[in-house]
């Protein structure tokens, strides 16, 4: 974990959620593309404050559920009918209705799991120790964090634009 | 334009910091005497259980009552009723979801609690019921060296397999999923070390960046969405276990939807039940799950029971339209035979007792709620007493016709199973936040100030 060089910055900590939501479209126009709004709970129109595109999670769920589909029909396919046919009720050794619903769950189960996994890839858990700016973040306080590496970063420029901003705090962050 | 006036969903002018101290309250303070002596209770009835499963493990399904021609009892009987108790949680938890059904907010983490622990309590009782426990990884289609022989796929009893266990992983997934951002919430409350690793290594580094949070949102709305059909088809297939053999009383079409609207309707008794429970152990929740969530959930137990008792009617009628004798006899049997006792109960408990919520003062009323969300517990475990045994006991030969034989270990086993879930879901309430931090607070203001939050 230690390989990757430590990212510093800058953070603004504010306590209602319009000001953060205010905030996020300022430093946004200001410029500043990699920051990010750290808050305790989803705020409705922060993605477009913030410019997120919608979430890609929704290709790798369909992508999967096809997998998981074929996956049920090749498995119910083989056992059945290709490793070793048994006739049972005279039934047809295809009997593509009945393997359904176990096709089905199998669709469901891949799609799920998979659409988890990808949850994690995306927000790069699960992650040890992630550097904390506040520990009220995850309670009742609002954050921005600029990052150092983006563009026209400045301390100070930075810094007087949280506080313009209503940030009940400024913070440097060694690491993020 | 009008708009209809919403009532408030959290009680009292709560600041986003009252509202993370109230829930994390029971996770982070001495449990109270309450708690522990429903704990102790629990627990004692538990280890009961799980004594009485080694008894019937050891010694052999004989201890049961299930005999010939009665081969299904106790154990697929309190099998279909946990599941169904489970059902209601995931409609909470992602039908309602899907609906925007804000109010679910307060309860969905509980309902979905009590689905994972239901379909746990559920899972253990087909797998005795196979009589050879330590044998049922037999049930799924692994390379063995018997051939390799695979499962039969056109059995329903091997759909159940798969639907139980999609379900159990995938509603757990879920829950544990949206406790993600709360358990992280916990670990930065943590006062100690040991409380700090613990909830550290659960949260798995969440941080609640705005990135983060968009994904969140999406992989709950796309697990809500994979959820809504799979509980439903995990309730058909269940219902296909009794529905694609040719018993009569049991070989109806009738069964899927009839079985759902019966899960849900135990269901929505069970979390009365518990929320009524919930709201007396920790008085502060009470500003969450509002008595108008309750009267909510109230009016859909009134309604699935409507539902069920439309179903027990529908039956009646196509057993005498289909003009076939077994069939009309099985009914028959039901209501006037030796196990019309049961049948009765399950239509008092089902039909009649869940009519007292017409009046607007009963569903509010906890203590009615209460009495009534027992009355429907016990009735849909009837019911499936009822669909089960009075069927197989009186088929087509009367030569072939018998009793089941209950036996105490059915009812060790029925009420030990209880224990097992209420220890479970004591310990869920002091170790994780029961109501979802992250999801109250985006809906703090609906129905306060005019013109609030959008």
């Amino acid at each position: 974990m230690k390989s990757k060089k430590t990212l510093g910055g800058m953070a603004g900590i504010f306590l209602e959620e319009h000001q953060v939501v205010a905030a996020a479209k300022r430093v946004r126009e200001s410029g500043f593309i990699k920051f990010d709004a750290i808050s305790p709970y989803p705020i409705h129109g922060m993605e477009e404050a913030c410019g997120i595109k919608r979430s890609g999670i929704p290709y790798v769920t369909f992508a999967a559920a096809l997998f998981g589909m074929l996956a049920g029909l090749a498995m119910t396919y083989y056992m059945s009918v290709a490793d070793w046919p048994i006739n049972i009720g005279g039934k047809p050794l295809f009997s593509l209705p009945a393997f359904i619903p176990i096709i089905f769950e199998l669709t469901i189960l891949f799609a799920a799991l998979c659409s988890v996994v990808a949850l994690f890839v995306v927000c790069k858990m699960p992650r040890v120790d992630p550097p904390t700016i506040d520990k009220d973040l995850t309670s009742h306080k609002f954050a921005i964090f600029i990052p150092e590496n983006d563009v026209g970063y400045n301390q100070e420029q930075v810094e007087r634009l949280f506080r313009e901003l209503g940030a009940a705090e400024v913070k440097k962050m060694a690491e993020y | 334009m009008s708009e209809m006036k919403r009532a408030p969903l959290v009680l009292g002018n709560k600041t986003l910091k009252e509202i993370t101290d109230d829930i994390c309250e029971p996770v982070e303070t001495i449990p109270s005497k309450e708690w522990v002596a429903l704990f102790l209770g629990a627990k004692t009835l538990f280890i009961f259980y799980i004594l009485t499963i080694a008894v019937v493990v050891s010694t052999g399904m004989g201890l049961l009552g299930v005999n010939s021609p009665v081969g299904w009892g106790t154990m697929i009987i309190t099998f279909v009723f946990w599941v169904g108790i489970g059902h209601a949680g995931t409609l909470i938890s992602a039908i309602l979801f899907l609906f925007r059904q804000k109010w679910r907010t307060s309860v969905a983490r509980s309902a979905e609690a009590m689905t994972v622990f239901a379909v746990m309590t559920a899972g253990i009782f087909p797998l005795i019921h196979t009589g050879r426990p330590w044998l049922d990884f037999w049930l799924f289609p692994y390379p063995n060296q018997r051939g390799p022989l695979w499962v039969n796929f056109r059995s329903p009893l091997l759909w159940d397999v798969f639907a139980i266990s999609t379900y159990a992983t995938v509603s757990s997934v879920f829950w544990f999923i949206g406790m993600i951002p709360d358990l992280a919430t916990l670990k930065d409350r943590a006062k100690n070390k040991i409380r700090y690793t613990v909830y550290g290594i659960l949260s798995m580094g969440w941080r609640g960046t705005a990135k983060n949070w968009s994904h969140y949102e999406m992989l709950y709305l796309i697990l809500a969405g994979l959820s809504t059909p799979l509980v439903i088809s995990v309730h058909t297939i269940v219902s296909f276990d009794f529905a694609v053999s040719n018993l009569p009383g049991w070989h109806t079409t009738i069964f899927p939807p009839y079985f759902v609207a019966g899960a849900i309707f135990s269901g929505f008794a069970m979390v009365i039940t518990l929320m009524s429970l919930v709201r007396i152990g920790f008085p502060k929740f009470k500003d969450y799950i509002t008595i108008d969530h309750m009267e909510v959930m109230n009016k859909i137990i009134m309604m699935t029971g409507l539902m069920v008792g439309y179903a027990y009617g529908a039956e009646f009628l196509i057993a005498w339209y289909s003009g076939n004798d077994y069939e009309r006899y099985v009914f028959m049997n039901r209501a006037l035979g030796p196990y019309a006792w049961s049948y009765w109960i399950m239509i008092f408990c089902n039909v009649v007792a869940p009519q007292i919520f017409w009046v607007k003062k009963f569903r509010r009323s906890i203590p009615v709620m209460f009495v009534a969300s027992i009355f429907v517990n016990i009735g849909m475990w009837f019911e499936r007493f009822v669909i089960t045994v009075t069927s197989l006991h009186r088929d087509f030969l009367p030569s072939s016709w018998g009793q089941y034989a209950w036996s105490m270990y059915d009812t060790f086993i029925l009420v030990g199973s209880f224990g097992m879930f209420f220890t479970i879901f004591l310990l869920y309430l002091r170790v994780f936040p029961a109501i979802s931090i992250a999801e109250i607070k985006p809906v703090l203001h609906v129905g306060k100030e005019p013109g609030g939050h959008s």
